[in-house]
C-alpha cells in the first residue's frame, strides 16, 4: 500500500482515539469538580496538562475554569487535540483514504463527523454536557466498531490498529505522569477520601474504574491501581497490553518485508522493560522519572514507524 | 404542469401528452403520494452527505462542501434517440483520436489546408513536446466526456468535446444507485440498460493501453490533485471502484526510467497513470517550473514508452473551443463520412467579420472564452444586464481572439420535481465514451445536469445545478 496510505490511516485511527480521550478526560474533570466541595482549578488544569495542551490554553485563557476548558477540550478548533478538531482531521485522513476502508467504517466516521459538527456548533450548557459527552463516546466507538467488524485482517488494519494502540499507550502514559504525585505514598493522607477521589478520577479518565474493581477485588491503593494501569495484561489500555498490541501489529507487517526492523527492536525493547519490571522496581525507580522515559519512548516509536513505512516523503 | 412553449419538453408535448419513453414512468408517478416523494427527496440528500458525495466549490472557503442537487425525476431517452447518439459520439471520438494523432504526426489535415496552420501553432493547448509522439495504442483519448444538447424531437447538438479530464462519472453512478435504491420497482417496469459496468470497462480500457514493454498485469494509478480539488470524491471513487491505488504527485518519484509510487515496502512502478490533473501540472521539469504538483521527469519516462498517461498530454488542442467550428471538416477528413452530430454555429471573434456580428447582436448570443471551462467567465446574452453587455463588448475588442460565440440554445427541459408539483427545467447530456486501441464504448446514459433556476440556462454544479439519473430504455 501506499506510504501516503499508511499515515493517512494511522493518523485517522491516532485522531479519533484521541478525540475519545479528550472527551473522556472532560468527563472524569466534570464528575470531580460535581463530587469536590473545593475549589476544581487544580484539577482542571490537570486535566489540560494531561490533554498536552497546557501552552495553546495558557496563551488564549488566564484561568482554569469549567466552561473555558470544556469549550477548549471540546470546540475550540484553535486547540489541535480539541474534540471537534480531532474529528474533523480525523475525517479529512479518511477521506485521503477512502479507497482503503470499507464503505462502513467510511459512513461511521463521515456521519461523526456531521453529528459532531452540529453538536459542537454553539457554547455548551452545562445540563447538556453529560449528553454530549455521551454521543462523543458512542461515535467513537462505532467508527471503531465497523473498523473490527468489517476490515480485511491485512496491512491497512495494521496501520489503524498502530495508531490506537500507540495514542492509548501515550494517553494512559501521561494520565499517571501527570498524577504521579497522587500515587507516591503519604501516611498523611494514605486512605483518606482526598486520594479515593483521584483514584477514581484516573481511573474513570481511561474507562477502567468498573473494571479495576473487577480484576482487583475492590482494593483501591496506589500501587494497585498504577500496577493495573502499567502492568496489567488483560486491561485494554494498560501500558503493557498497548505494547503487545504494537508488538502484534508490527510483526504482522513485518511479514515478508524487512521495512520495519527498526520500530519492531524498539517496540521490542520498551515490552522487555515492562516486562521486566515489577510495580515494587518501578516505585523505587521513581514513578515520575519511569513515565518520562516512557513517554519519550513511545514518541519516539511512533516516529520510527512513520519513518519506517514512509508516510512521508 | 406549465410548460413553456418556447422550449421542446422531453416529457410532455405542448397539449400535455406523454411523450413515449415516459408513458409507464408516468403512469407510476401518478400513483405516487406527493409527501412520500418530498421525504424521499430528503432521504437522497441524507444518503449523498452520508456517503460523502460532495464537491469543493472554487473560491469558497475551504471546508464548505456542496452537495451537487439530486433531481428525482429521471431523464428518460428513448432507444431510437440513443442508437444515433451513441454513433454520432463513437464517430465523433474516432475522428478526434486520427486529428490528434496526425495533428502531432504529419498534420495532413494542415498540409490539406482544412485549418489554418496558425490556429494550431499558435494556440496554448498545442503541446509541442508531443510533437512526434505516439502513445501507446495510438489512442490520446481514454476517457470522453461530449456535452450534448437537445432543442427539438430530433435535434441534437454537441456543445463541446471533453477530452482532456472529463469529470461527472461518479455522479452518472451514483444517481443510478440512488435511483435503485429509492424505487426498485420502477426498473422491473422500465427496462433500463445499466451503467454499473463502467468502472469495470474503464479498467479494462487502461489495461489495454498499457505500454507494450509492460508485464502481463499492469499497475494502474489515479492521479488526483488532493482531497481540496473538487472531484476529489469521484477521483477516490473511481480508485475505489477499480480497486487501484489513488496517489499525489509527492507519492511519486521517478526512479530508473519508471515512475513509481512510495509503497509502505519500498518504491512500485506504474504503468498506466489515469491523471486527473491538467497537462502544465504533470511534470515541472518539462512544462512548468514552480507546479507543487508535478512529478519531475515523468514526460521522459513517457517518451521513453515506459508509462501509459491518460488522457494523453495534449488532447486540449482537440476541444479547444477555437477548434470546434472545425469539427464537421475534422470528422469528414478523417473518416470520409458526414458528421452524424451537428455542431453549434459558431463565430470565431478572431475573424474580423464574425467578430462585427458578435458585437452587433451580442443580446442574443452565448459568449465564451476559448480555453474556459465549468461556465465561468461566459455570457449569457439574453440574460444579461445593460452593464454586463457593455463590459463584454470591451473585454471582446480588447482581445477578440480569446472568444467565440454561439446563438443562445433552446435547450430541452425536464420536469424537476419541486414540492407544489413538476416543474420543466433546462437540462444538458454528458455520456462518457471509452476509447482501446480497438473499439470505442459508450455507456448508455451519462450525466444529466439541469438548472435548477426556472428560465436559467447555465447546468454547471458551481453555479447552481443538479443533475439527474439518466435512463437508456432497452430495444
Amino acid at each position: 500500500m501506499l506510504g501516503k496510505t499508511a499515515g493517512g490511516i494511522y493518523w485517522m485511527f491516532r485522531l479519533l482515539e484521541r478525540n475519545e480521550n479528550t472527551a473522556r478526560l472532560v468527563e472524569a474533570g466534570f464528575r470531580i469538580a460535581l463530587t469536590r466541595s473545593q475549589s476544581p482549578v487544580s484539577e482542571w488544569k490537570s486535566v489540560i496538562k494531561t490533554a498536552g495542551v497546557e501552552t495553546y490554553y495558557e496563551i488564549k485563557y488566564g484561568t482554569y475554569d469549567a466552561t473555558n476548558v470544556i469549550d477548549f477540550l471540546l470546540r475550540d478548533t484553535s486547540n489541535p487535540s480539541s474534540v471537534m478538531s480531532t474529528i474533523e482531521n480525523a475525517r479529512t485522513n479518511a477521506r485521503m483514504v477512502r479507497t482503503a476502508l470499507t464503505t462502513e467504517v467510511w459512513e461511521a466516521v463521515n456521519e461523526s463527523w456531521m453529528t459532531l459538527k452540529t453538536l459542537l456548533n454553539r457554547p455548551i450548557q452545562e445540563t447538556e454536557l453529560p449528553t454530549i459527552l455521551g454521543t462523543i463516546r458512542r461515535n467513537c466507538a462505532l467508527v471503531r466498531g465497523s473498523m473490527y467488524g468489517t476490515m480485511l485482517r491485512n496491512e491497512i488494519f495494521d496501520f489503524a490498529a498502530l495508531g490506537i494502540a500507540l495514542e492509548r499507550a501515550d494517553n494512559t502514559a501521561r494520565i499517571i505522569n501527570v498524577k504521579y504525585h497522587t500515587f507516591i505514598p503519604s501516611t498523611d493522607f494514605f486512605g483518606s477520601s482526598l486520594d479515593d477521589i483521584h483514584w477514581e478520577t484516573i481511573l474513570r479518565s481511561v474507562s477502567g474504574y468498573r473494571s479495576f474493581g473487577w480484576a482487583n477485588d475492590n482494593e483501591m491503593s496506589a500501587s494497585s491501581i498504577a500496577e493495573y494501569l502499567i502492568l496489567d495484561p488483560r486491561f485494554p489500555r494498560s501500558l503493557k497490553f498497548c505494547y503487545t498490541t504494537l508488538i502484534q501489529n508490527l510483526d504482522n507487517l513485518s511479514q515478508n518485508c524487512t521495512a520495519g526492523e527498526n520500530c519492531q527492536i524498539k517496540a521490542n525493547a520498551v515490552f522487555t522493560h515492562l516486562e521486566n519490571n515489577s510495580i515494587k522496581s518501578i516505585f523505587k525507580y521513581g514513578l515520575h522519572p519511569f513515565m518520562k522515559d516512557f513517554i519519550k519512548e513511545t514518541n519516539e516509536l511512533g516516529s520510527q514507524i512513520e519513518l519506517d513505512y514512509q508516510f512521508y516523503h | 404542469m406549465d410548460i413553456e412553449n418556447s422550449f421542446f419538453d422531453e416529457m410532455y408535448t405542448k397539449d400535455g401528452q406523454v411523450r413515449a419513453p415516459y408513458i409507464l414512468y408516468n403512469q407510476w408517478l401518478a400513483n405516487q403520494d406527493s409527501a412520500k416523494l418530498i421525504k424521499k427527496s430528503r432521504e437522497a440528500e441524507a444518503f449523498f452527505r452520508r456517503i460523502g458525495i460532495t464537491f469543493n466549490v472554487y473560491g469558497k472557503e475551504m471546508s464548505k462542501e456542496r452537495l451537487i442537487p439530486f433531481d428525482l425525476i429521471p431523464r428518460i431517452i428513448a432507444n431510437t434517440e440513443w442508437t444515433h447518439l451513441a454513433r454520432g459520439i463513437e464517430q465523433r471520438v474516432r475522428a478526434i483520436n486520427a486529428f490528434l494523432l496526425d495533428i502531432y504526426g504529419s498534420q495532413e489535415i494542415l498540409k490539406a489546408g482544412h485549418i489554418p496552420t496558425e490556429l494550431i501553432h499558435q494556440n496554448d493547448a498545442f503541446l509541442g513536446q508531443m510533437i512526434g509522439m505516439k502513445p501507446p495504442g495510438d489512442v490520446f483519448t481514454h476517457i470522453v466526456g461530449t456535452d450534448i444538447v437537445r432543442t427539438g424531437e430530433n435535434e441534437f447538438f454537441v456543445l463541446e468535446d471533453n477530452v482532456r479530464t472529463p469529470s461527472g462519472v461518479s455522479y452518472m453512478l451514483e444517481n443510478r444507485e440512488t435511483m435503485l435504491n429509492m424505487f426498485p420497482e420502477l426498473f422491473s417496469q422500465n427496462k433500463v440498460q445499466p451503467v454499473n459496468n463502467y468502472p469495470k470497462m474503464l479498467k479494462e480500457s487502461l489495461v489495454s493501453c498499457a505500454p507494450k514493454s509492460c508485464s502481463e498485469k499492469p499497475t494502474i494509478a489515479i492521479l488526483t490533485p488532493g482531497i481540496h480539488n473538487s472531484a476529489y470524491f469521484e477521483h477516490s471513487f473511481l480508485a475505489d471502484q477499480m480497486g487501484v491505488e489513488l496517489v499525489e504527485s509527492q507519492d511519486l518519484r521517478v526512479i530508473n526510467g519508471h515512475v513509481a509510487m512510495r509503497t509502505t515496502r519500498g518504491y512500485k512502478n506504474i504503468d498506466v497513470l489515469y491523471r486527473r490533473v491538467d497537462d502544465e501540472y504533470l511534470d515541472p521539469l518539462n512544462f512548468r517550473p514552480e507546479s507543487m504538483l508535478g512529478i519531475p521527469g515523468i514526460f521522459d519516462v513517457y517518451r521513453a514508452g515506459n508509462i501509459t498517461i491518460t488522457n494523453a498530454p495534449g488532447t486540449g488542442i482537440a476541444d479547444d473551443k477555437a477548434i470546434y467550428s472545425y469539427m464537421p471538416d475534422i470528422i469528414k477528413f478523417y473518416t470520409g463520412e458526414t458528421a452524424l452530430l451537428q455542431n453549434v454555429k459558431t463565430w470565431r471573434c478572431s475573424e474580423p467579420r464574425a467578430l462585427q456580428y458578435v458585437l452587433e447582436n451580442l443580446s442574443k448570443l452565448v459568449v465564451k472564452e476559448v480555453h474556459g471551462s465549468g461556465g465561468y467567465g461566459m455570457l449569457v446574452g439574453p440574460a444579461a444586464s445593460k452593464k454586463e453587455l457593455s463590459a463584454f463588448t470591451s473585454k471582446l475588442k480588447r482581445n477578440p481572439k480569446n472568444y467565440i460565440a454561439q446563438p443562445t440554445l433552446a435547450l430541452s427541459t425536464v420536469p424537476i420535481f419541486t414540492k407544489k408539483q413538476l416543474a420543466p427545467r433546462h437540462v444538458d447530456l454528458r455520456p462518457f465514451a471509452l476509447v482501446s486501441p480497438k473499439k470505442i464504448k459508450v455507456t448508455p446514459g451519462g450525466l444529466t445536469r439541469v438548472a435548477l433556476k426556472a428560465g436559467s440556462l447555465v447546468v454547471n454544479s458551481s453555479q447552481g445545478g443538479g443533475t439527474k439519473d439518466t435512463w437508456v430504455l432497452g430495444e
